[in-house]
């Protein structure tokens, strides 16, 4: 990890996204004061906490595969950090039925993890997080161990028990559909550099640069390679898709800059049928392939050069083979610098 | 074959399976087992010229002899001496070799090197680390203050006189075998190779996340090791304290070459007791009787090894 700065604010639910390998578990192992930092300062609170060990910075994580002490009843593994703090008797026993009758695993306790399904790990894992109100929840992928569907419905139960603790929650995924869901914040990384910083909707309107955009949406974001050119008085850009009619904010900022090598963004679902002057971009292409979701179908759209994925309604019928004609209005174009990558204009 | 009842059939299927074993266990363990149970029942002169069947008499004169009763206690003592300090010592040289240290390689092959001495050459060096006037041993007494000791000739509470049961375990405690003392140092020195190996392999599967977790959940380095590391190590040292003992009731090599079971009777386990009947005395029944009670003795401590101390286990 090369540098990164970030501010959490108390009773964030904050989320790190990234590929694999991306440094984003890293950071939240040094939150937690299992890795060290070369150089630079973590501080939670008030408090520098560099020279502070583990188990003195008040913290709680959840681990990918849970770490379970696997010798231990659930009631136990729940108690654990309680009795390292040295909680009297009376009081955990009344704090662990508490969280355990909270996350429906009151039934279980007697229990040893390995006789527990996948799910009740987690909440178990959950239990000994939130039994000892730390200062921050540290969450190490919590959710990849599970099947879709426990998938889910845990992401809703993480959001409500984030409401009802009301403390900061710093949660790290490769998963794009957490991070939109649950995250108040997600910082995007990559090969341990931070790419953005923001609210989940302004992070997917206005992706930073072209790793994030294409990161975050699926199916992905569309791209085209062209290059700024003046038509008639106007700055357009020339593509192998044609002639590409900017918005006055969009021209003006390529101008400004002196762009010339551009890439062009478009999410699936902005492809649109063909509207005529109001597009920006146009595009003839045949049917490839056709994947229905049910509730939406995502189509592969050959083109003389090049594929463009569409997102479209499930009621409207296409078939392989068939032709149609695309269109994307200006303002629904992502444009980036070919060079550096980066967003360019509004 | 189809006329034969089910669970026959499955047998005769079966057989072929098990014969490979059945034939090695029968020539190994079960045929010298029921002729050494044959052999207890007869007497016979040095050349075996004579047999004289006598039935269960040797089995009662023997086991109740005071020098089987004596040697049971010193086996007993000598298992006690060996196994739990060899578990200790083997146990913190792992957790000292399990530590992630560049070089730690050469100390995970100097602590796990006695496993590859041999019995005899492990004897004549601690014989050489022994000896009253030149061994290092004593020199190391001598310079924190201490009275050297006569270690392989003094045989303490095995060789004095006891007037009644209660002396005798006063003298246990007071009055140290120091042979015995020093056939365990070595037996201990040569565990502990094996043993820091067994238990550097346990401590090698239980995964980083669980001390990081403990770490989070505000356990220190020595709740990490009481908490985390013990209960994980425990199927580990179950194993290691159930072969410890077997090793401990096999021993033959280092009291051969130390002691010869001396002085007088000071370090006779029973093994090298068996032994001095059978190919020494020549008397093959008393040896066949005590090797019977030897058997019975390893299967008794080993059911209740298991019985009490396989509860404290956790399996994953």
């Amino acid at each position: 990890m090369d540098e990164l700065t970030l501010q959490i604010d108390d009773g964030e639910f904050f989320v790190l996204l990234g590929p694999s390998g991306c440094g984003k578990t890293t950071a939240l192992r040094m939150v937690a004061g299992l890795d060290e930092p070369t150089s630079g300062s973590i501080t939670i609170g008030e408090r520098v906490v560099n020279e502070v060990p583990a188990k003195d910075r008040d913290l709680a994580m959840v681990f990918q595969n849970y770490a379970l002490y696997p010798h231990m009843s659930v009631y136990d593994n729940v108690a654990f950090g309680l009795r390292m703090r040295k909680t009297s008797k009376s009081e955990i026993d009344t704090l662990v039925r508490d969280v355990a009758t909270a996350l429906g695993i009151d039934t279980l306790l007697k229990r040893k993890p390995g006789e527990l399904s996948g799910g009740q790990q987690q909440r178990v894992a959950l239990g000994r997080a939130i039994v000892r109100r730390p200062q921050a929840f540290l969450m190490d992928e919590p959710l990849s161990n599970l099947d879709a569907k426990m998938r889910v419905q845990t992401r809703a139960e993480l959001i409500r028990l984030h409401r009802e603790l009301g403390g900061t929650f710093i949660y790290v995924t490769h998963d794009q559909v957490e991070a939109m869901t649950m995250g108040q914040r997600i910082a995007v990384m990559e090969s341990g550099e931070l790419q953005q910083v923001g609210p989940p909707q302004e992070v997917y309107d206005r992706p930073a640069n072209r790793f994030v955009a294409e990161f975050i949406g699926s199916p992905s974001m569309n791209f085209f390679d062209a290059e700024a050119l003046e038509r008639d008085n106007e700055l357009g850009l020339q593509s192998d898709a044609g002639f590409v009619r900017l918005t006055p904010e969009q021209a003006a900022a390529i101008k400004t800059e002196g762009f010339k090598q551009i890439t062009i963004g478009i999410r699936p679902e902005h492809v649109v049928p063909f509207h005529g002057d109001r597009d920006a971009m146009t595009f003839d292409g045949t049917v490839d392939v056709v994947e229905s979701l049910g509730s939406e179908q995502h189509v592969l759209v050959k083109l003389p050069s090049g594929t463009i994925t569409v997102r479209m309604p499930s009621d409207r019928r296409v078939d392989a083979g068939a032709t149609l004609r695309l269109g994307v209005p200006a303002e629904h174009l992502h444009l980036f610098d070919a060079d550096t990558q980066r967003r360019i204009g509004p | 074959m189809s006329a034969l009842p089910k669970p026959a059939r499955q047998l005769l299927t079966a057989l072929p399976f098990v014969a490979p074993s059945i034939v090695l266990f029968g020539t190994f363990i079960f045929y010298p087992l029921a002729k050494s149970v044959y052999l207890g029942f007869f007497i016979d002169n040095p050349f075996h010229t004579r047999k004289i069947y006598v039935g269960f008499d040797q089995y009662r004169d023997v086991l109740t002899s005071s020098e089987f009763i004596s040697s049971l206690l010193v086996t007993a003592t000598f298992a006690f001496y060996t196994v739990v300090p060899s578990i200790i010592i083997g146990t913190f040289l792992a957790v000292l070799a399990n530590q992630r240290l560049p070089g730690i390689v050469i100390f995970r092959t100097v602590f796990s090197s006695t496993l590859a001495a041999s019995v005899a050459i492990s004897s004549i060096l601690w014989l050489v680390l022994l000896h009253p006037q030149i061994g290092v041993m004593n020199n190391l007494l001598g310079t924190v203050g201490l009275d050297h000791v006569r270690w392989l000739q003094d045989g303490g509470w095995a060789v004095s006189q006891h007037d009644n049961a209660f002396e005798m375990v006063l003298a246990w405690f007071t009055d140290p075998n120091w042979a015995l003392i020093a056939v365990s140092l070595t037996t201990i020195w040569m565990n502990v190779g094996l043993f820091t190996v067994v238990v550097l392999a346990g401590l090698q599967t239980i995964p980083d996340e669980l001390y990081e977790s403990a770490r989070i959940d505000g356990a220190g380095r020595w709740s990490e090791f009481w908490h985390v590391t013990l209960p994980m190590l425990s199927p580990t040292l179950f194993f290691a304290s159930v072969i410890g003992v077997i090793f401990a009731y096999q021993a033959f090599g280092q009291i051969d070459i130390l002691t010869q079971g001396g002085p007088v009777d000071a370090t006779n386990v029973q093994l090298y007791s068996i032994y001095q009947d059978g190919f020494e005395n020549f008397r093959t029944g008393a040896a066949s009787v005590q090797a019977i009670g030897l058997f019975v003795i390893m299967l008794g401590l080993t059911y209740l090894q298991f019985r009490f101390l396989s509860r404290r286990v956790f399996y994953r």
